[in-house]
């Protein structure tokens, strides 16, 4: 029998189906990958045992002949999820040993269609960072390397430990979550597949918030059917959650291989940044071929806002994320630090819980709303935000069906590389993808070809408001020019 | 905007005038919170009426209860305000023990309500209009319990997300007289819609009093604000304390500084919080949980249609159908509670336009009086509306005398009892028989002779001769009969 970590989802629902192995085989298989990489450092907390019994139990159901869409798959779940009975902490020290009543929505929706929780994943410290190096639990290991170097790459984040998991085939997928391009950047640096879903495709109940008008979950995965396969199980309507949209979920998967012969893609000029490097550039020109190749149509166009998306973002994000993070105060829930009165009880407490780029956010975030700052900051930033959101309907309404752009300004860095002196260097990451979480569309990052150190690069594709379904059409198109690409293993 | 003429208090420089504003926090009557599905019920065991989302559990989020933006719409609509079809919740952030989310959501540039006005009755048939600026919906805070530990303060968080109305007026109220009206007004508007229980004593109703003093017609002083003030007779007092303590620094030429006060109730004083200085930098902004607030005209003109009939229009009605006194009407309707007990009773009388006034009288000078003699409210009443209007009919048929129902309208009180019945039973009916009372009073009149000669050049003196009859007849005469019978007897 090959290695059943090796397997796609889509492969693995096969063979589970036509009972070659069983979800149990399936799951130990992944056990005992995810104890070999733990030098990786990408789960935070295993659950063999709950692992093996959901293992069991789906067995049980398929040989009923009760087969859910996800039966018996093993999955990855980032930490920012809350899962009932399991530790949750975003990897904040200030949620200390927090053990949640509750399940979110989507991991709930994906145990309910048969999947198996191996464990949870290490991710930015409350999804904030571009490299998962401000875990509590310390940074996560990016299976690639460059050719010839020993140096530990970052896996991006914040969604590192779903990307570094997925990549070396310790999960069959993972749930992530993307604020400014948590899902996208990791993906592109691990050579996954990662979808950011249309803000409101995913309930976002008892997910741990960083920014609530831009937080959406969605996975990382192996192929780009898998990611089809695993956001259908994920995607709904929620009434717990009202900014979730009441649209039916399509069935993604059936968006596989569909033709992109007439579609018009939108190269934007904007994004053709100075000093990008070469190998971006080739990258993305090979993208539009191979889309081209398949019968699309290629069209330049503008997206003006674009360079004021970044400052923006991080005056939105911040301020959301200053109020959004006020529950952590020791009183009711996780650390709690000694104190003489209330005001030290606050001030210890999240001063030694939150890290420093917690910390950092936090203080931006309040600067910006303050008496006097607010209309400069904050509702400034928020009027870019509807002219960027602009910018792309203006381009949606002259018949283009998806944009493409590279996911990334670079391929993946070492640990402690970017961001030291100056956290502008780490920000710029995500130069391509926040513009996609004020606009609230949907984008996709596909693996798409390697650097010249042989690391990984992916594009990005945006689509139209809830129209995934022309990104994985899209996103397979490239995948199937790109192929696959994994990492060897050094772990 | 001002009809009546109001206090002015009486400086060593001459009269000041007093320039109130209100904030009043009204809980909304409803089952569930505003954003979440925990019970409201007052009186639970701590932290027993608590949802996740209640106490800020990571990921939890606000769902809007429609039923408490019914209530809102509703008591907009009984304050004559302006609704608004599109309204916003912001967050206003601060940390404090009882409030878990770090940030109460609340309505900041856009409330649920906008300007409208409320009519105010006062002492001796004056009124006044008071602005109101605006009513917004927001989230109570939890409870801190500073008693239970020498060294810890506990929570309860029962409380914590109860839907609550905030009504701000506009700075209209001149005196502490109008301020208190200007609360039982509201308290009593809300009370008919069922909005708000009004409850001061379980904190159902709470005020925050802004107090500043003028020369008459002057520019505006500095303002300080009073907070949460939990009992009508208490904001009077404060009012009228923290006025005088203003027009006392003023007049020794110092500056009011703008801040935060508290009520001691003991003292009967008002004392610093906090200044302008430390107030907090709320840092409100939309919440991003949830959507704008937007509903159709249609949506209140339904809610417009099934209001009950209100205090202003009972009362006109009251003035209108029964030729009751403003006055009257006004005390009938103050209380939700009051009004309907008057309305049952009418609804059982004979003949309702007869003695429909009379009923009014009898409800607040024998029902109310009694009832405030011994502390009790209507809803509490040892006699029933039943009872009570089967005592006017009886007299309104001339069955009983008003003398005989005060004394019957006791014995219900303390016994119970069909009133009818006992007027049968202890022989209380009115003799009408004009040959039984024309015996008493030959009786009477034979044995004053002295006063029968005297009453042709004393026609005042008339009266002893009717009070002599009736109190041979027990009360019981028909005295109109007795009257009558003396004139013709005694030939005036």
């Amino acid at each position: 029998m090959t290695d059943l970590t090796s397997l796609t989802l889509a492969e693995a629902r096969k063979g589970l189906a036509d009972k070659t192995f069983t979800s149990l085989e399936l799951t130990d298989a992944h056990l005992s990958a995810i104890e070999k990489a733990r030098v990786l450092n990408a789960f935070v907390l295993e659950t063999p045992d709950q692992a093996r019994n959901m293992a069991r139990e789906a067995d049980a159901n398929i040989a009923r002949g009760e087969v859910g869409p996800l039966a018996g798959i093993p999955l990855g779940i980032k930490d920012l999820f809350a899962t009932k009975g399991v530790r949750t902490t975003a990897c904040s020290k200030i949620l200390g040993n927090f053990v949640p009543t509750y399940e979110s929505t989507v991991t709930s929706q994906l145990w309910r269609d048969g999947a198996v929780m191996l464990g949870k994943l290490n991710n930015d410290e409350f999804a904030m960072g571009s490299a998962n190096e401000t875990s509590c639990f310390g940074p996560v290991g990016n299976p690639w390397r460059r050719e010839g170097s020993n140096t530990t790459l970052v896996p991006g984040g914040s969604s590192g430990g779903s990307a570094s998991a997925v990549a070396a085939l310790l999960c069959m997928g993972a749930t992530a979550t993307d604020t400014g391009g948590s899902i996208r950047q990791p993906a592109a640096f691990t050579a996954t597949v990662g979808i950011k879903p249309t803000y409101g495709r995913c309930s976002r109940w008892g997910i741990v918030a960083f920014a609530s008008s831009l937080d959406q979950a969605g996975p990382i995965a192996r192929s780009v059917r898998d990611a089809a396969m695993l956001l259908r199980s994920m995607a709904g309507h929620d009434p717990k959650d009202t900014t979730s949209v009441d649209i039916a979920v399509p069935d993604y998967e059936a968006a596989i291989g569909k033709s992109v012969k007439g579609m018009k893609i939108g190269i934007p000029r904007e994004y053709r940044l100075d000093g990008m490097p070469a190998e971006i550039e080739k990258l993305w020109e090979a993208g539009a071929q191979w889309l081209k190749a398949a019968g699309a149509e290629l069209v330049e166009v503008s997206l003006p806002h674009t360079k004021y998306a970044l400052p923006a973002y991080y005056i939105v994000a911040p301020a959301e994320a200053s109020s959004n993070l006020a529950r952590y105060d020791g009183v009711r829930y996780g650390l709690r630090e000694p104190a003489k009165n209330i005001t030290e009880l606050y001030e210890n407490t999240r001063a030694s819980g939150f890290g420093a780029e917690v910390r950092r956010r936090v203080m931006i975030g309040t600067y910006v709303l303050s008496a006097g700052y607010y209309d400069a900051y904050y509702l400034r930033a928020q009027k870019v935000r509807t002219l960027i959101k602009k910018d792309f309907e203006d381009c949606f309404a002259k018949g283009v069906n998806a944009i493409l752009t590279p996911a990334t300004p670079s391929a993946a860095f070492g640990i402690g590389e970017k961001g030291g002196a100056d956290p502008v260097e780490m920000y710029l990451n995500d130069i391509f993808t926040v513009t996609v979480n004020m606009a609230g569309l949907p984008g996709i990052a596909v693996p798409s070809g390697k650097d010249s150190q042989g690391l990984p690069l992916g594009l990005q594709l945006i689509g139209r408001p809830f129209e995934e379904e022309t990104l994985f059409s899209l996103g397979e198109v490239i995948e199937q020019a790109a192929g696959r690409f994994t990492p060897a293993r050094w772990w | 905007m001002s009809t009546a003429t109001h206090k002015l208090l009486k400086g060593a420089t001459g009269d000041w005038e007093m320039v109130i504003g209100m904030e009043i926090h009204a809980q909304v009557t409803s089952n569930a919170k505003l954003f979440s599905g925990a019970s409201t019920a007052f009186g639970g065991e701590p932290n027993t009426h608590v949802s996740l989302v209640d106490v800020a559990m990571p990921g939890m989020l606000p769902v809007l209860n429609e039923e408490c933006v019914r209530q809102a719409v509703r008591t907009g609509l009984g304050l004559n305000a302006k609704i608004n079809l599109r309204s916003v919740f912001d967050r206003k952030n601060y940390f404090y023990p009882d409030l878990p989310q770090g940030y109460q959501i609340s309505q900041y540039q856009s409330p649920v309500v906008g300007e409208g006005e409320v009519l105010v009755e006062l002492d001796g048939g004056r009124s006044v209009t008071i602005g109101i600026e605006r009513l917004h919906l927001e989230q109570d805070p939890g409870k801190m319990l500073h008693d239970q530990s020498p060294s810890l303060s506990f929570i309860d968080f029962n409380r914590c997300g109860v839907a609550l109305m905030e009504i701000v007026s506009k700075p209209d109220i001149r005196d502490a007289e109008q301020a208190k009206a200007y609360v039982t007004k509201l308290r009593s508007i809300m009370r008919y819609l069922g909005t708000c229980d009004g409850d001061m004593e379980k904190g159902s109703l709470r005020a925050d009093v802004n107090v500043s003093v003028r020369k008459p017609g002057g520019p505006l002083g500095t303002r300080c604000e009073i907070k949460n003030m939990n009992s009508i007779t208490f904001i009077g007092q404060a009012i009228e304390f923290e006025a005088r303590r203003q027009i006392e620094i003023l007049e020794d030429g110092g500056k009011i500084e703008q801040e935060t006060r508290r009520f001691d109730p003991n003292k009967g004083e008002t004392h610093s919080m906090r200044s302008k200085e430390e107030a907090h930098d709320y840092r409100y902004f939309p919440d991003p949980d949830l959507l704008p607030l937007e509903f159709s005209q249609s949506f209140v003109e339904e809610l417009k249609a099934g209001l009950p009939e209100l205090p202003d229009q009972k009362k006109a009605r009251f003035v209108a159908d029964f030729g009751l006194s403003a006055y009257d009407a006004s005390v009938l309707v103050a209380e939700r509670e009051s009004a309907v007990f008057y309305e049952t009773v009418l609804d059982r009388l004979g003949n309702r336009a007869r003695d429909g006034k009379m009923a009014a009288n009898w409800v607040i000078n024998e029902l109310f009086g009694r009832l405030n003699k011994e502390g009790r409210d209507v809803t509490g009443s040892p006699v029933s509306s039943e009872q009570l209007a089967t005592i006017i009919d009886l007299i309104g048929e001339g069955t009983i005398s008003g003398k005989i129902a005060k004394d019957l309208f006791e014995i219900v009180w303390q016994e119970g009892g069909d009133p009818r019945a006992l007027v049968e039973s202890r022989g209380m009916k009115q003799v009408t028989d004009l040959s039984a009372i024309e015996k008493v009073v030959d009786v009477i009149i034979a044995a004053n002779p002295d006063k029968a000669a005297q009453v042709k050049d004393k026609p005042q003196s008339l009266g002893w001769f009717v009070g002599q009859v009736m109190k041979s007849s027990g009360g019981k005469a028909n005295p109109q009969a007795v009257n009558e019978l003396l004139k013709s007897k005694l030939g005036i």
